[in-house]
């Protein structure tokens, strides 16, 4: 595949979908089962990630020549770990509220598997442009399954969406669906309808017989 | 099953960095310590341009909770506590015998804001509370700082009529908690259905703090002076 516009829109895509960091490669567990008990704090732990991933991955791909391979993994470290302490002190200064929610998750986001691993697999071995591609999507994709996570949980939880009442007073909220025990169910179910719906994806290709020179494209 | 994206050929992959020979020690050292010196300026950067607004922030939550746990007060001043009584604190800051005074509109004292702080079902729970010496009563009660499950002993903030429980309590002999709907005495404290723990655990630091604070306070705290003196 040559290096077209087309190519570098789908390094984009891939981790938004077909590639998604949660649903289908299972990354950034901790994150992902701990903050999304309401919309609001998934957000932020989606963009916070998004920031820290984002910017990593342009320094990485920018210095990938200079690094020598033996002490790569420390120096990524230092990278992400200096892109958290700079996003914790943000957030503690201009949304003190949000930070006090999300607490130590903050600072883990130097352990989360998915951004170190980006920085191995993708952006230490790429152009800038691909790593910043690449990294968007899977930041993308991530934010969108902890907003998928932490929206069904608040709604049935709650009652609530982004704090603002859907079901009026009368509603009995689901509560063991903001603790620990409804992160597992709903991050199961969802995972079993992503799967599903790929299954189909899948099934209707073999349909039309196409032998893939990919797979699932 | 999709394959993770790892483990597929990449075909957007450069040359992997050429290996040319085994780099030396002193490059690998030089590197880490660029590296480090690099993200420990950034480090210093951001905490530097932050730090005003967070140390404004802290300060004006606090003011906002003490505001809120003295119904009537328009004025603050910090108190501290000294084995020979109190004084006005002129440091910035706060320690362990911090405590703040309120001030209603004509300068008179309303009462005491006082911290305190215990464990609760999952971690501390800080507490700030107004307490009016002259009636020996509660009056407000404000949590700082709490970790309690969501949904259930988050409703020690969240639930307000918990909260009202604190609105006008009385301390003697001391403050306890019993079964919702159950209050019918001015020390009673309706219990949170599902959040009994976290609810006792409130009760319980509030009596501690009394405990520890309420025998040393003067009943008219300190006349506030003159108009004109700096805050």
């Amino acid at each position: 595949m040559a290096k077209t516009p087309e190519s570098v829109y789908q390094e984009m895509l891939k981790g938004i979908w077909r590639d998604n960091p949660v649903f289908v490669q299972v990354l950034g567990m901790c994150p992902m089962l701990a903050v999304t008990n309401s919309a609001v704090n998934a957000l932020a732990m989606g963009l916070a990630t998004f920031f820290v991933l984002v910017g990593s991955s342009l320094l990485v791909s920018m210095m990938r020549k200079w690094i020598p391979k033996q002490v790569r993994i420390s120096s990524y470290i230092i990278i992400i770990a200096t892109f958290v302490t700079i996003i914790d002190y943000t957030l503690l200064a201009l949304f003190p509220k949000i930070h006090k929610e999300l607490g130590a998750f903050i600072p883990l986001i130097t352990a989360n598997c998915l951004i170190l691993g980006r920085q191995e697999a993708f952006a230490s071995r790429n152009s800038v442009r691909f790593a910043v591609m690449d990294a968007v999507g899977m930041a993308g994709g991530f934010l969108f399954a902890l907003l998928a996570l932490g929206g069904v949980r608040e709604i049935l939880g709650e009652g609530a969406l982004f704090g603002v009442s859907l079901f009026g007073p009368n509603f009995e909220p689901w509560i063991i669906m903001i603790l620990p025990p409804g992160g597992f169910l709903t991050l199961g179910l969802i995972l079993l309808f992503f799967n599903w719906v790929t299954e189909k994806h899948k099934e209707a290709q073999m349909r039309l017989l196409q032998p893939a020179e990919e797979r699932s494209s | 099953m999709t394959e993770p994206a790892d483990q597929r050929p990449n075909s957007t992959n450069e040359a992997p960095p050429p290996v040319v020979m085994e780099p030396s020690s002193i490059r690998l050292i030089s590197t880490l310590a660029i590296a480090g010196l690099v993200s420990g300026i950034a480090i210093v950067a951001i905490y530097e341009a932050t730090l005003q607004t967070i140390t404004e922030n802290k300060a004006r939550e606090l003011r906002e909770a003490v505001f809120k746990v003295l119904p009537g007060v328009s004025k603050m001043k910090k108190f501290q506590l000294e084995e020979n009584g109190i004084r006005f604190r002129a440091e910035e800051g706060k320690d362990e015998n911090t405590i703040y005074g309120g001030y209603n509109q004509q300068g008179e004292f309303v009462g005491y804001a006082l911290p305190s702080a215990g464990p609760g079902f999952q971690d501390t729970i800080g507490i700030l509370y107004g307490y009016i010496p002259e009636s020996r009563k509660v009056v407000g009660m404000e949590i700082l700082e709490s970790r309690e499950t969501p949904g259930l002993g988050d409703k020690i903030y969240k639930d307000l009529s918990f909260v009202s429980n604190f609105d006008n309590l009385s301390i003697d002999p001391e403050i306890v908690t019993i079964k919702k709907g159950m209050k019918s005495a001015a020390n009673e404290v309706d219990a949170i259905t599902g959040a009994t723990i976290s609810s006792k655990a409130v009760v319980r630091i509030i009596n501690e703090g009394n405990e520890r604070w309420i025998n040393q306070l003067p009943t008219y705290g300190i006349p506030l002076p003159e108009e004109g003196s700096p805050e």
